[in-house]
C-alpha cells in the first residue's frame, strides 16, 4: 500500500460512521465505531430509550424515584432520564432521592453534588438520613459498636433506606444508576460463589415487582466508559476505583473484546435456571412490614440489638427473636 | 515451633516441633511417636509439614500430597474415575473405548485409569465360569495440530513417547492412531496450508482457537468412527472445565453452557464422556509427577485473547480460594442440562450390576425435550432468539454459504464468521465437509427436528 492511499484510507476513517459528514471525535467503547460527539450523545440516549420502551419500564403518570448517590451513574441516570422524559413525554413524575447514613465528612461532597443535579435538572430531591429513618446515625452506631461490624449495619440500612424513602415520598417506582459492568460483575461473582438463585435473578431489569415498589436498572446495557464520558464532554478521564478482582478481570476484558460485558449479560439472561431451584421466601416484617424472608428483617433485628444496648444481636450467627 | 501446644521437654507432644533434637532416633521410633501424637496434637498435618506427616489414610506411610501418600493419593483420584464411570454407566462391557491424549498430564491418566480398569475387567473375565460378559476395549489417539508455524520436531518426539507408552498399556494391547486436523479439509495439503487459510480468514484471535477445538472434536469423532469406537473420553477435569464455564459466559454462551459440562454428551456420533471431571487439574499433574509420567505440552503455546484472560483469572481465584475451580463447577451443574446429557437410550441395562442400574434410573434429571437445533461449528443448542433469527433468515439465503452462516449461533457469527459476504463464502469453502454437512443434513428430509422448527420458512420458499 503507497503512503498516499493510506493517508487517504486514515482520513476517511476519521469521518463519524454513523453520520458520515462530521469528524469522528472518540471510539465508542461499546462498539469501538468512530463517531463524532453529536452522533455519540444521540446513540447514548436512544440506546436508553430503547431500553425503556422495549420493557415497559414506566408506565405514564407514575411517580418515580431516582436512587442518587452523587456519583457518575446516578448524576447521568437522573440527567438523562429526565432529558427523555420530556423529549418521549413519559409522563412520569421524577424525584431525585439520597440516602444520608450520618456520617460527619462522609457525604458532604456527593449530597452536594445531589442538591446542585436538584437545581440543575430541576428535579425535587428528598434526602432520608438514617437518623430519621431508624433513630441512629452510623456516627452514633459507631460510637455505640465500635469499627468492628459496622459495615453489616450501614449495609443492611442503606439497602431498606432508599425503599423506605421511596414508600414515605409515595413513590410507584424506584431507579437505580446500575449499568452493565455492575451487572456482569454480579453475574460472575455469583457463578464464582455458588449462589445459583441469585444468578438467576441478577439479569432482570426490573425486581421485586410483587413487592410495593419495584426498582429497575435503565442502565442494564449501558457501558461504565461511556457513562463516565458522557457529562465530561468526551473527557477521557476514567476512574480508577474499579471494585475488586472481578471488576479488574470484566476492564480486561472489554479492552481484548468490547462486547464482552453484554455477551455476559446475555449468558445470565440465558443461564437455563431449573424451574426447581428455591428462592428465598419473600414474607413481612412483623414490625415495620419491609420484605423479609425471617420474622423481623435484618433491620429491625439490627435496631432491636442497638437499642436494647445489644450491638452484637443479628450479628453473624446470632438469631432474630 | 510449639504450634500443636505440647509445652517443653518433658510435654507429651513429640511431633515435628522437637524433631531437631530426635533427629538422630530411629524412624520406627518415629512413627511410633506420630501415631501417638495424632490424637492429641492439635497442630496441623496439612502440608505445612512438608509431607513430613503420616497419610491421613493408611497411617503408615508418609504423606506427600494432600495428607496422603501417594499410594492413597492415586487410589483416592481413581476412586473418583471409577464412581463417574459407573454411576454415569460411560462404559459397558461392549464398548470399544478411544482415548484422546493431548500430551498433559489430564489426558494421560484417563488412559492410564481406562487401562487399570480394563485390566481388572480382564482378571475377572478371565476367572469367571461363564465368562458372559466381554471386556471393553480401550484405544488412544493423539491430534496433530501441527501447522507450520509449530517445531514439528517436538510434536514428533511427543508423538514417539506416547506411541512408546501405550504400546506398553497390555494386556490387553491398545492401538494409538494418530491424524492431522488438516486431513478432514478438503483443501487441505500435506502441508497445513489448509487449515492456515482458514485460519486467516478469522480475524478474531479467540475465534482461531476455539474453531480448532472444534476441528479437534471433529477429528476424534472421525477417528473414532472409522475405527469402530463407541465412546470416546476426554480428559477435561474440573479445574479446565471452570475456565470453560468462564469463558463460554463472556463469549455469550450461557444458554448452550450446560451441555458441555455434564459426565455424558451424547449429541456426536460417537458420545463423549468426562470421567475426571471431579479431579483437579492440580492433582493430575502431581499423580503423574509421582508415577513418573513424561508430560508433552506440545501444544501448550502461549495462548491469547478471552481463553488466556480466563485461565489468568481462575488461576488467581484457585490462589485465592483452592476450591473455587469446584464451587464454579457446582453452580454451573445446578443449570438445566440437554436431552442428550444421558446415555440412557443407548445403554443396554442387562450389562450393568443391579446397583448401578437403579442409580441410573433415578437418576434421569435431564429435561426430556425433543430436539435441540445445533450450531453447525461449535454444536451448541441454540437459544430460541436464535431459531427466531434462523427462521427470519434461512427463506432469503439462497445461497450455502449464507444458509450456514444463518445456521450459527450468536456466539460463533460474532467471533469466528467473517463479516464479509466475499469473505464469508471463502471461509465456507475451506471448511471440513463434515461440518459443512451439519446444515445439509439438517435440511434434509430425514431431520424431523429443524423441518418442525422451520416449517413455515420451508413452505413459504416452495411456494415460490
Amino acid at each position: 500500500m503507497d503512503a498516499g492511499e493510506e493517508k487517504r484510507k486514515r482520513s476517511a476513517g476519521r469521518l463519524c460512521c454513523l453520520c458520515k459528514g462530521n469528524k469522528a471525535a472518540l471510539k465508542r467503547p461499546k462498539t469501538l465505531e468512530q463517531i463524532c460527539k453529536e452522533c455519540f450523545y444521540a446513540v447514548f440516549e436512544e440506546e436508553i430509550h430503547t431500553v425503556i420502551v422495549d420493557n415497559n419500564l414506566f408506565k405514564a403518570g407514575e411517580r418515580v424515584a431516582i436512587g442518587a448517590s452523587g456519583g457518575k451513574d446516578s448524576t447521568v441516570l437522573a440527567y438523562v432520564l429526565s432529558k427523555l422524559n420530556g423529549q418521549y413525554n413519559y409522563g412520569l413524575d421524577l424525584f431525585l432521592l439520597s440516602v444520608d447514613e450520618g456520617i460527619t465528612g462522609y457525604r458532604d461532597d456527593s449530597l452536594e453534588t445531589v442538591k446542585r443535579n436538584e437545581v440543575q435538572y430541576g428535579l425535587p430531591l428528598k434526602i432520608v438520613s438514617y437518623k430519621e429513618l431508624y433513630g441512629w446515625t452510623m456516627d452514633e452506631i459507631v460510637k455505640s459498636i465500635g469499627l468492628k461490624n459496622n459495615c453489616t449495619f450501614c449495609g443492611v440500612f442503606r439497602r431498606q433506606a432508599l425503599d423506605r424513602g421511596a414508600a414515605l415520598m409515595r413513590a410507584d417506582k424506584l431507579v437505580t444508576g446500575h449499568n452493565a459492568d455492575d451487572i456482569a460483575e454480579t453475574v460472575l461473582l455469583n457463578l464464582l460463589r455458588g449462589d445459583i438463585a441469585r444468578l438467576g435473578r441478577c439479569t432482570q431489569i426490573t425486581t421485586g415487582e410483587d413487592g410495593p415498589i419495584p426498582r429497575c436498572k435503565p442502565f442494564k446495557y449501558t457501558y461504565e466508559k461511556e457513562i463516565v464520558i458522557y457529562p465530561y464532554d468526551l473527557c477521557i478521564y476514567s476512574p480508577n476505583a474499579y471494585r475488586g478482582f472481578a471488576r479488574e478481570f470484566i476492564k480486561d476484558l472489554e479492552k481484548i473484546r468490547p462486547r464482552a460485558i453484554l455477551d455476559i449479560i446475555r449468558s445470565g439472561e440465558n443461564f437455563r435456571i431449573s424451574n426447581s431451584t428455591k428462592m428465598p421466601e419473600q414474607g413481612m416484617c412483623e414490625r415495620c412490614g419491609y420484605i423479609s424472608s425471617q420474622k423481623w428483617c435484618k433491620a429491625c433485628v439490627l435496631l432491636d440489638g442497638l437499642n436494647r444496648g445489644l450491638p452484637k444481636l443479628g450479628i453473624g450467627r446470632a438469631r432474630a427473636p | 515451633m510449639g504450634s500443636c501446644g505440647g509445652g517443653g521437654a518433658g510435654g507429651g507432644c513429640q511431633s515435628e516441633c522437637f524433631r531437631d533434637r530426635e533427629g538422630d532416633e530411629e524412624d520406627s521410633l518415629r512413627t511410633e511417636d506420630l501415631k501417638r501424637c495424632s490424637g492429641s496434637c492439635s497442630g496441623d498435618q496439612s502440608p505445612a509439614n512438608d509431607g513430613r506427616g503420616l497419610c491421613n489414610k493408611c497411617r503408615e506411610i508418609a504423606a506427600v500430597y494432600n495428607n496422603l501418600c501417594g499410594a492413597c493419593f492415586r487410589f483416592s483420584l481413581y476412586g473418583k474415575f471409577k464412581v463417574a464411570v459407573t454411576s454415569n454407566g460411560m462404559i459397558s462391557p461392549t464398548d470399544k473405548v478411544l482415548v484422546a491424549l493431548s500430551g498433559g498430564p489430564a489426558s494421560r491418566i484417563a488412559l492410564e485409569f481406562a487401562h487399570e480398569m480394563q485390566l481388572k475387567a480382564q482378571k475377572s473375565w478371565d476367572a469367571s465360569k461363564d465368562q458372559a460378559l466381554p471386556v471393553f476395549g480401550v484405544g488412544a489417539a493423539f491430534i496433530d495440530e501441527s501447522i507450520p508455524l509449530r517445531p514439528s520436531e517436538v510434536v514428533q518426539k511427543a508423538i514417539e513417547e506416547m506411541r512408546f507408552r501405550v504400546s506398553q498399556l497390555t494386556p490387553p494391547p491398545k492401538v494409538f492412531h494418530v491424524a492431522s486436523i488438516g486431513s478432514l479439509l478438503s483443501a487441505d495439503t500435506k502441508d497445513g496450508t489448509g487449515l492456515n487459510a482458514l485460519l486467516e480468514t478469522i480475524s478474531d484471535a479467540t475465534g482461531k482457537e476455539d474453531l480448532l477445538s472444534y476441528l479437534r472434536m471433529l477429528s476424534l469423532q472421525k477417528i473414532a468412527l472409522d475405527n469402530g469406537y463407541s465412546k470416546l473420553v476426554l480428559g477435561s477435569c474440573t479445574t479446565t472445565i471452570a475456565c470453560h464455564i468462564l469463558s463460554a459466559t463472556v463469549k455469550g454462551q450461557g444458554y448452550s453452557l450446560p451441555a458441555d459440562i455434564q459426565y455424558v454428551d451424547a449429541r456426536w456420533e460417537i458420545p463423549v464422556v468426562l470421567p475426571l471431571r471431579s479431579c483437579l487439574a492440580e492433582e493430575l499433574s502431581m499423580l503423574c509427577h509421582l508415577d513418573g509420567h513424561e508430560i508433552h505440552q506440545v501444544f501448550d503455546q502461549p495462548c491469547s485473547g478471552i481463553n488466556n484472560l480466563v485461565s489468568s483469572f481462575i488461576a488467581r481465584v484457585q490462589e485465592e480460594n483452592p476450591s473455587r475451580a469446584r464451587t464454579i463447577l457446582r453452580t454451573a451443574e445446578k443449570l438445566r442440562p440437554f436431552h442428550f446429557n444421558r446415555l440412557s437410550e443407548n445403554l443396554s441395562y442387562e450389562m450393568l450390576p443391579s446397583r448401578v442400574r437403579r442409580k441410573l434410573q433415578t437418576a434421569a434429571n435431564a429435561e426430556f425435550t425433543p430436539s435441540e437445533l445445533l450450531c453447525p461449528i461449535c454444536g451448541g443448542p441454540l437459544t430460541e432468539s436464535d431459531v427466531t433469527r434462523l427462521k427470519s433468515t434461512v427463506s432469503k439465503s439462497s445461497r450455502r454459504h449464507e444458509a450456514f452462516a444463518a445456521h450459527c449461533c450468536q456466539s460463533c457469527c460474532s467471533q469466528i464468521l467473517p463479516k464479509e459476504l466475499p469473505s464469508l463464502e471463502h471461509f465456507y469453502s475451506l471448511l471440513p465437509v463434515a461440518m459443512r454437512g451439519r446444515v445439509k443434513d439438517a435440511a434434509s428430509p430425514g431431520n424431523h427436528w429443524l423441518r418442525d422448527q422451520i416449517e413455515d420458512c420451508l413452505l413459504s420458499s416452495d411456494e415460490d
